[in-house]
This record gives structure tokens, C-alpha cells and sequence, in this order.
């Protein structure tokens, strides 16, 4: 059954939307940016040595006890609240026992049938601006696990490895568990939906400064359910179908392009007479594939029960409300609170949303740039340098105040567009501040009428026939001379004024007729 | 053997701070004594003696220099291997940790450290404090030293054993069932499990932790008010510790015995008083005595029923095994402790490891428990075994609460028998858990109880115990009637208890060999 499902063929999208109504469930996993472990002392800090962050507690030794992280706790209320949940009055942990060499106690601690948040919605936002509303099952609080490294398996799993070797680092490290309800109604905008919901709470979270929320790190983790189920006139009253849950799909293109092929391959098995068996899936970011993990049909049995190390959580009602208090204005209504102060029309700010530089632009315009200046620069030549180096906006090295600094010596006429290129270049090579980068690198623009009007006297000698051109009224031509000056002078020039000073030199002459 | 190995702890510490003895001479003391008589009775699975030794010097060297020391400086003390000790070895009796040497302390033993008292070593118990008779140890059984033919009770009854053979004035336990009160009660000697989260669980090798409990064992009811004084308190790390609500229990010894119990209510509990539970003859009898005692110095005597208390037996085989199944799963051979390979595998996988070492690790009653409470987790069987028992204990402690409302303290014997002889329960684990049916209901409902000697048993010339048993917080209440009970006891004996066993000599000891 297994080697089948491997190999399965897919069916044309939009056939297999044609015979078939597609139904989600997304899990998304969040890391907390708290200083501290879930249940110890220990940082958290990304990318330290491995096993150089553990703690008794951390590491399951014996007759260590968990302690409550408050600020992890703050944090999932906040998310709760800010997905619209109820919070729950009082609530516990439990264990969720399954042995793995990566789980330093053979359980993990989690919560299991009394979630902290539950009962709420996030509104999504589609590409072209509809709202779709995807209500939450649930966000519960547990402990990441330690990290696995499997060495000389073909697979890089645990079977076929010759060894593997684990970094508790991440053991612990306080993790919230967003559920939604099944998706239904998405119709072929399934994997959009997907994508926008996965980003719309990425961005609230960022917004909630809760998480990294860096997809690329692990920081936020994405588990994909989907099912399929004939197509019918009461849609609604057709049960849901088998389900396959895709895990790790670690990026927003991944996303959809994992949910469109899960449909595509149920489409294919269903029409095939087959069964789709209920299973983990592997996602293959390379081939855009997934292929089959372990059945889920002897259903694991992870013997939750109440965890009894940790006392029950009744958080009172006035904290909760203080809480609500603290609240960031929700992106997407923040998000037109900005299009109107800015001016920008829907596409422009849809862009802007897309390429993740809502944010920055936001900060850029605060750092005393105009909208408009700071939209050009992030959505143009940074996300050109962004997407060469296969980064994030946000990841580039270079601040908001930067940019509007970078733009203030444009506007004031120091820095030619050239210019400031080669300055933004030398900020993100790390030479400093743009002020900085222009005395270092000498990016000084010549305006001297001696030094502009020797290069335009050779640049004119060097190109008789283009200045004849000029002289017969083809003023247009004026650019190739101004490209050879600028070229002589490695971009520092005055672009207009040498402009200037080739018209004056070269005078039409006057019409024959 | 050195007169000074016959004193209490209170005698102990008053030598000590007038300078009567030194810490160094009674650490020899009772260093000597161990050497003289432990191959026989095997109370130790450690011996510490350079660093007690080496403490015992810190101490003298302290008091000389005039520093403030706690009440307890310089006097030794025995410490149950359960317990983590940073630097000596910590097996909790099995196989799997042989050899473990932790990196940290139980907050308990931290705070003997900083009290200065002094660690003699470990002492031998059940392995993962399963048993009632210490001869579930990976590391053999402990003898009673009233006679070396019988078990000294279990799980604590290296503990117990080392206060009655004179190795040490005072040894901390932990009672999940009964552990500290039912050795207490087959040596002469007293235990006391205190409330739930008195004394801190951290560093405690968790057996149930809803359950577990540490306490103080000694040989005088003050000597135990003054280590329970040193074990108890809150601690942050361990979530489940009382925050306040300590009472002080020394000053509670101190005046039960001078001023006595007159106008006092003391319930008997009917359904722990003879009846269908086994209860040998000689046992009762003595009980019987002490209420005599009790009424004659003015206490009022009153019956009480606990109907539930006959589903204690049952509810407790269910959630203790239940969280013993998962706190064991860290047992694993993965971080450290004992690691087996499977036989005749080659290039054996984790899980292989895992299960082979666990296989050759752990005894039969704790594999027996952790398949129990697998079992009783599975999902189907939970709401039937784990949820009703938890159940069972909530009318247990609604049973507890009425009986309160009618008596100050509660009375039964602590165990239906005296100490049995070695291998006569081994088969028979059912009436081996019988031993703890008067024990069990205090930890269900996580109230104090301590046992004190209340005679010898007619026909066999061996220990029996009394239990007192309090409401949650006033453990101070045991003290008091306690120390009232042990000062009527002993002038109607003429003589400590302790005094009446057979003396250990050479040939005795010789025999066992
Ligand atoms: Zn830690």
C-alpha cells in the first residue's frame, strides 16, 4: 500500500477541482521569543553549540521538576486573544508519552482536552482583497523537542542512519500550537487560502513581537491536513473524506504548492477507484512532491493524562482583560489606516504586503523618508538584492533609519540614484551608515563647472558625429555624451549640469529652412 | 560501640553546641558503627565516609570560628538513594542508574548542606521506591535489625534500619504509599510523610508525583520535628510546593510532651481498625494500649467511618502505576545510566537499545508497575482506570474532611502486621500491597501522617506502629500528639523502645554471612 501511495500520479488541478470540493487543516507551530525555557532557566538563543543550553530540567534527568515560564503563558493568552479565543478559566498540561531519543523524558509535555485559547477566527486577507475567515480549533502551549541529526542514512531519517546525534538545545524551547477548524469553502483557492492564512498569522505575530516567526529557522512550522470530497449541490452535507497530514512545510510558497499537490494526488487516487490511507506525509521542497511517512492507522496511543509535576493554570479574569489591553492594532485594519496616510492604491499596497515590507516601509516613512521614496526603495532595488540572495526583506542588513538617510542625501542633491546605489551597497557590505559609506568610498558628486567641463570637451572630441547630431537640433542625442562623462567620472557627476554644459557647448544651429 | 551512636539528635546537637563532642568524633561514631555492622544489616548502598568526614571537620572548624549554625550542624544523617546527591552516587536501588553520579542536589539534601548536617551515604530502598519490604532492591535487601531474618519494611528500609541499628540518628525518606511510616513501624522507630508539597519534591527520583512525598525518620518524635524543620519549605522549583502555611512542628514536640492533650479529639477509623484488613493481634492490641493512654491523659476518643477508604487499595494501583509508566520512560539509555545492546545484533537502532536496556534494568515489580499503568492510560481503559480512580480520591478526601470536622487527629495501626520474614510476600505481590492499606489514604488525599512505635507484638516480640493522621497544613497536630503519646509510652516501658532489641554481635551478624 505504501510503495503505491509513493508513486501516485497526480490529476490535473482544475479537473480534480471539477469532481472534487477540497477541505484544510493547518497546524502551525510557533517558537516564543521568550529569554527562557518553557519549564526551566535555560536561553534560548538560536545557533548556539549544540547541548551547551540544557539543564537538568531540560534534559529529563532524574528527580528534575518543569516550572512554568510566565511570560510564555502571557504570550499564548495574547494569541489567544488576538485570534479572537476564549481563554480558558482554568486548564492544565498533560503528557503526551511517546518514546524518541530526541524527547529527554519520553514525554512531551503539552496540553491535550484543556487548551489555554479556544473557539476563535483569523481573518485572512486574498490576493485580491477579499476576506476569508478561518476559524480556530484551538492554540495550546507545549515543549519543542530536542534536534535530531540522522548521518549516513540516504534519507537523512532515522532509518538507514548509521548514527545520529541530538542537540537538546531546542528541548523546551516554549512552542504554541494553532489549530484551525477544517477549512471548508475554499473551493480552487485552497492553496491561496492556505498561503494567506499561514502569512496573516505570521504577520500578527509579528505584530504581537511574540515570535521570530522565521519560517527558514523553524521558528514557526507548518503542518498541512487536506481531504477531498465528491462534489455536490449541498456541499455542506457531504462528509469529509480521509485526510493526509503534510509535515514541515516550511515556507508561504510551500504552503500552497503542497496543499495544490495534495489535491492534485488525492484527485488521482480517488479517481482511480483507490483509497486515500490516513498518513503522515513528507514535503519535498526540491521536487514539490510529498511521499508517504508512517500509517497513522494503528493510531498511536500517547496515553495523555493530566501532568501532574505542574499545577492546574487559572488565570485571573482581570490579567486576561489587561492583557486584551495590550493588544496590537490587528494588521490587516492597520494595514489601511496606513494605504490611506500614505497614498497608495490598492495594488501598490498589496505589493508591499506581499513582499513582507509593509513593517519597513512603515519604519523607513517614521525615520523621516516619504512614502513614496521609501516604497521605491524597499520594493525595488532591495527586494532585487533580497531576491538574488535568496533572503528575506526583513533579513537584509540594513535599517529603516538607513534607507531614509540614504534618501535624505538623494533629495538634498549629494548622491546622484548611481551614487546612493553604490552607498546602499557599501551599508549592506557593513561599512556603516550611508554618511559613512559616501566619505569612505569617496562617493562625493562632482558639480565643479572646471573638472565637468574638461570631461564634456573630451567626451565631445572623442564623439564628433553624436555632437554633430546636437548641433542639428537631435537634442536627444545629448544622453550618449552625458552617459560618457558620467561613465569617466565612475557615476560621481553632476548628471544635469553636465547636461547643462553640453547644450551650451554644442548650439543648434539655425534652421535651414 | 561509641555511646554517642545510642543519642538522639536533639542529645546530639546539644553536645555539639556546647562543645562537648565534636562533629569529626560523632561522624567516627557512627562511621564505625556502619563498618561494625552493615555487612549484616546493609541499610547503605554508599558509605560517604571521606566527605562526611571531611564535612564533619568544615563543622568543627565553623563553630570554632564562631559562625551561626543551624540547630542540626554537625549531626550525621542517612540519606535515602532516592534522593540526588551532586557527587555521590544515586541509584534509587536499580540497575539502571548504577554508577550515576548526579550534577545536582535535591533541594532537600541542599538543604541539609546548608543546615550542616552531615551525609553518612545512601541508603538501600525498593528499587524506584516500589515495595514494602526493601527486598526489591537491584542491590539486595536490607535486614531488620530486630531481626535479621525479616524485611524492614519498604520502600524506605535501608533508612529505618540504619536508625535502628544505631548507623545514624536521623535518614530522610519519601512515602508515596506508605514508605517512610511503614518501615517507621516494623523497626520501632518514626516516620513522617508531612503534607503534600511541604517538603519540595525537586531531586526526588519521582516514582507517582501526585503522590510523592519526602519526610523526615528518626528515632524520637522531636528528633523528626527538627529534620522535618531542615527538609521543609517552599521551593521555586518545584510547582507543586506549598507557598506557606508551614507550622512549626518542633515547637509543636516540645509541647505534646511537657503539656500534654487533655480535651484533644482523636477519631479512630473504623474501617482501618481490624475487621476484614488482616490486622495481626499483637498489633492491635498495642494500638488498643495507646488509645488507653491517650484517654487516661485526657483526649477524648471518638470512632469515625471512611466508607471510601475501601476503594484506596484499588484507586491507588492505578494512578501510582500510571505515573510511574511515564516518569520511568526517561529510562532509556540514551543521557545516561545503564546501556545494554540487544544480543547477537549488530549496528543495533535506538529503539533496539532502548528497549533491551530496559528489558535487563529494570526489576520485575517495576516492570510489573509500568505495564499496569501503560495499561491503564490506554486510550479506551483511561476513563475507566485512571478517571475513576481519580475519582476515588476526591471522596477519599471528602471522607477525610468529615472525619475532621469530628476529631482533631486521626488514629489506626500504621501496618495490619509486624515486620514479615524475608522472601515470604515475594510471590504474593497483592498481600505485599496490603502492608500499605492504612498508609495509602493519606497520600490520596495528600495529607500529613506520621507512625510512631506503639510496643512490641505479643507473639512475635516485634515493633508495631501507631499512625496519626492530620488535616492538609496542620502537620504540626501529629507533633503534638505524637511527642504527648511517645512520653506516655515510654515511662509505661520504662525505657526507649530501640532499648529492647536484640543486640547486633559478631555471631548474629556472623550468621547472616
Ligand atoms: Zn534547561
Amino acid at each position: 500500500m505504501t510503495s503505491l501511495s509513493q508513486f501516485a500520479e497526480v490529476l490535473d488541478y482544475d479537473e480534480a477541482l471539477a469532481k472534487f470540493d477540497p477541505v484544510l487543516g493547518l497546524e502551525v507551530h510557533v517558537e516564543l521569543n521568550t529569554n527562557t525555557k518553557m519549564f526551566c532557566g535555560c536561553p534560548t538563543e538560536f545557533g548556539a553549540e549544540p547541548n551547551t543550553q540544557v539543564c537538568p530540567v531540560c534534559l529529563g534527568l532524574p528527580g528534575a521538576l518543569p516550572v512554568l515560564n510566565q511570560i510564555g503563558l502571557e504570550s499564548a493568552i495574547r494569541i489567544g486573544l488576538a485570534l479572537n479565543c476564549s481563554i480558558a478559566q482554568w486548564c492544565r498540561f498533560a503528557r503526551k508519552n511517546y518514546f524518541y531519543p530526541d524527547m529527554p523524558k519520553n514525554f512531551q509535555t503539552s496540553q491535550y482536552d484543556e487548551p489555554i485559547a479556544f473557539e476563535g477566527y483569523l481573518d485572512v486577507e486574498l490576493e485580491d482583497g477579499e476576506t476569508f475567515r478561518v476559524q480556530i480549533e484551538r492554540a495550546h502551549m507545549e515543549e519543542d523537542t530536542g534536534k535530531s541529526l540522522h548521518i549516513g542514512g540516504a534519507t537523512g531519517r532515522i532509518q538507514g542512519a548509521e548514527y545520529s546525534l541530538v542537540d537538546y538545545n531546542r528541548a523546551g524551547i516554549p512552542l504554541i500550537e494553532i489549530v484551525t477548524k477544517p477549512i471548508t469553502g475554499a473551493g480552487e483557492r485552497a492553496p491561496e487560502v492556505a498561503k494567506a492564512y499561514v502569512s496573516a498569522l505570521r504577520e500578527l505575530l509579528r505584530a504581537l513581537g511574540v515570535s521570530d516567526v522565521k519560517m527558514e529557522q523553524g521558528s514557526m512550522r507548518c503542518d498541512v491536513n487536506a481531504s477531498l470530497r465528491p462534489r455536490a449541490e449541498d456541499q455542506d452535507s457531504v462528509p469529509l473524506g480521509t485526510r493526509t497530514e503534510t509535515k514541515n512545510v516550511n515556507s508561504l510558497r510551500s504552503v500552497e504548492r503542497a496543499v495544490k499537490y495534495e489535491i492534485s494526488r488525492h484527485a488521482a487516487v480517488l479517481t482511480g477507484g483507490g483509497k486515500i490511507l490516513q498518513e503522515t506525509r513528507h514535503w519535498h521542497e526540491d521536487t514539490g512532491i510529498t511521499t508517504s511517512g508512517r500509517e497513522k492507522s494503528d493510531a498511536e496511543d500517547y496515553r495523555y493524562f493530566p501532568e501532574p509535576d505542574l499545577v492546574p493554570i487559572a488565570p485571573d479574569a482581570a490579567w486576561v482583560e489587561e492583557l486584551r489591553g495590550t493588544l496590537p492594532e490587528p494588521p490587516a485594519r492597520r494595514r489601511r489606516r496606513l494605504q490611506g496616510e500614505w497614498n497608495f492604491s490598492d495594488k501598490e499596497m498589496r505589493d508591499l504586503y506581499n513582499s513582507g515590507a509593509v513593517e519597513l516601509v512603515e519604519a523607513t516613512v517614521a525615520a523621516g523618508a516619504s512614502p513614496l521614496a521609501a516604497r521605491k526603495w524597499w520594493t525595488g532595488e532591495l527586494s532585487r538584492l533580497a531576491n538574488l540572495e535568496e533572503k528575506q526583506l526583513s533579513e537584509m542588513p540594513v535599517t529603516p533609519a538607513q534607507i531614509a538617510q540614504l534618501q535624505a542625501l538623494v533629495e538634498s542633491g549629494k548622491l546622484t540614484d548611481t551614487l546612493a546605489r553604490q552607498a546602499l551597497e557599501g551599508v549592506l557590505a557593513g561599512e556603516g551608515d550611508p554618511e559613512q559609506v559616501v566619505e569612505k568610498r569617496g562617493l562625493v558628486l562632482v558639480s565643479d563647472d572646471g573638472a565637468l567641463g574638461e570631461a564634456v570637451d573630451r567626451a565631445i572630441a572623442a564623439n564628433p558625429g553624436v555632437a554633430d547630431k546636437i548641433r542639428a537640433g537631435k537634442v536627444q542625442a545629448a544622453g550618449a555624451l552625458i552617459g560618457s562623462v558620467m561613465k569617466e567620472m565612475r557615476g560621481k557627476a553632476d548628471a544635469a549640469r553636465v547636461r547643462e554644459l553640453v547644450l551650451e557647448r554644442l548650439p543648434v544651429d539655425a534652421p535651414d529652412a | 560501640m561509641s555511646e554517642l551512636t545510642r543519642r538522639t539528635a536533639a542529645d546530639l546537637a546539644q553536645l555539639l553546641s556546647s562543645g562537648e563532642v565534636s562533629a569529626v568524633e560523632v561522624t567516627q561514631a557512627h562511621l564505625d558503627r556502619i563498618t561494625e555492622v552493615d555487612a549484616g544489616v546493609h541499610s547503605f548502598l554508599h558509605v560517604a565516609t571521606e566527605s562526611a568526614l571531611a564535612d564533619a571537620a568544615a563543622v568543627d572548624a565553623a563553630r570554632a570560628a564562631g559562625e551561626d549554625l543551624g540547630p542540626l550542624a554537625g549531626v550525621p544523617i542517612a540519606v535515602k538513594d532516592v534522593m540526588t546527591t551532586q557527587g555521590l552516587p544515586t541509584t534509587a536501588g536499580s540497575k539502571m542508574l548504577e554508577g550515576w553520579v548526579p550534577p545536582y542536589d535535591a533541594t532537600v539534601v541542599r538543604k541539609l548542606r546548608e543546615g550542616r548536617l552531615v551525609m553518612l551515604g545512601k541508603t538501600n530502598m525498593d528499587e524506584f521506591a516500589m515495595g514494602s519490604s526493601t527486598e526489591h532492591s537491584a542491590y539486595g535487601p536490607t535486614r531488620n535489625p530486630w531481626d535479621l531474618n525479616r524485611i524492614p519494611g519498604g520502600s524506605g528500609g535501608g533508612s529505618a534500619a540504619a536508625l535502628a541499628a544505631f548507623e545514624a540518628p536521623l535518614a530522610t525518606g519519601t512515602d508515596t504509599g506508605g514508605s517512610i511510616r511503614q518501615p517507621a513501624s516494623v523497626t520501632g522507630t518514626v516516620g513522617v510523610k508531612p503534607t503534600y508539597g511541604a517538603v519540595s519534591r525537586y531531586g526526588l527520583i519521582a516514582m507517582a508525583s501526585s503522590l510523592d512525598q519526602g519526610g523526615p525518620c528518626a528515632r524520637t518524635v522531636l528528633d523528626a520535628a527538627l529534620l522535618h524543620e531542615v527538609m521543609a519549605g517552599p521551593d521555586p522549583l518545584d510547582s507543586t510546593s506549598l507557598t506557606g502555611g508551614y507550622p512549626d512542628v518542633v515547637a509543636a514536640a516540645r509541647a505534646g510532651a511537657k503539656d500534654g492533650i487533655a480535651g484533644l479529639k482523636i477519631g479512630v477509623i473504623r474501617e482501618l481498625h481490624g475487621g476484614e484488613g488482616g490486622y495481626q493481634a499483637g498489633v492491635l492490641a498495642r494500638f488498643d494500649e495507646s488509645l488507653a493512654l491517650l484517654t487516661k491523659a485526657g483526649a477524648e476518643i471518638v470512632e469515625v467511618s471512611c466508607p471510601s477508604f475501601t476503594a484506596a487499595l484499588p484507586a491507588y494501583y492505578l494512578i501510582m502505576p500510571s505515573e510511574a509508566s511515564s516518569n520511568l520512560a526517561k529510562f532509556d539509555a540514551m543521557r545516561y545510566g545503564l546501556r545494554v545492546g540487544p544480543q547477537g545484533v549488530e549496528g543495533p537502532s535506538a529503539e533496539q537499545v532502548m528497549a533491551a536496556t530496559r528489558a535487563a534494568g529494570f526489576g520485575d515489580e517495576v516492570k510489573r508497575r509500568i505495564i499496569l499503568g501503560t495499561y491503564a492510560l490506554s486510550s479506551g481503559y483511561y476513563d475507566a482506570y485512571y478517571g475513576s480512580a481519580q475519582k476515588v480520591r476526591t471522596l477519599i478526601q471528602r471522607d477525610f474532611a468529615a472525619a475532621f470536622a469530628q476529631a482533631d487527629v486521626l488514629v489506626s495501626p500504621t501496618a495490619p502486621t509486624t515486620a514479615f520474614p524475608l522472601g515470604a510476600k515475594l510471590d504474593d505481590p497483592l498481600s505485599m500491597y496490603l502492608q500499605d492499606v492504612a498508609t495509602i489514604p493519606a497520600n490520596l488525599a495528600g495529607i500529613p501522617g506520621m507512625s510512631l512505635p506503639s510496643g512490641l507484638a505479643d507473639e512475635d516480640g516485634l515493633p508495631a506502629g501507631i499512625q496519626l493522621l492530620a488535616p492538609a497544613q496542620a502537620d504540626d497536630r501529629l507533633y503534638r500528639v505524637g511527642a504527648a503519646l511517645e512520653s506516655l509510652l515510654v515511662e509505661s516501658w520504662g525505657g526507649q523502645i530501640l532499648d529492647k532489641a536484640p543486640v547486633l554481635d559478631a555471631k548474629t551478624l556472623e550468621a547472616i554471612r
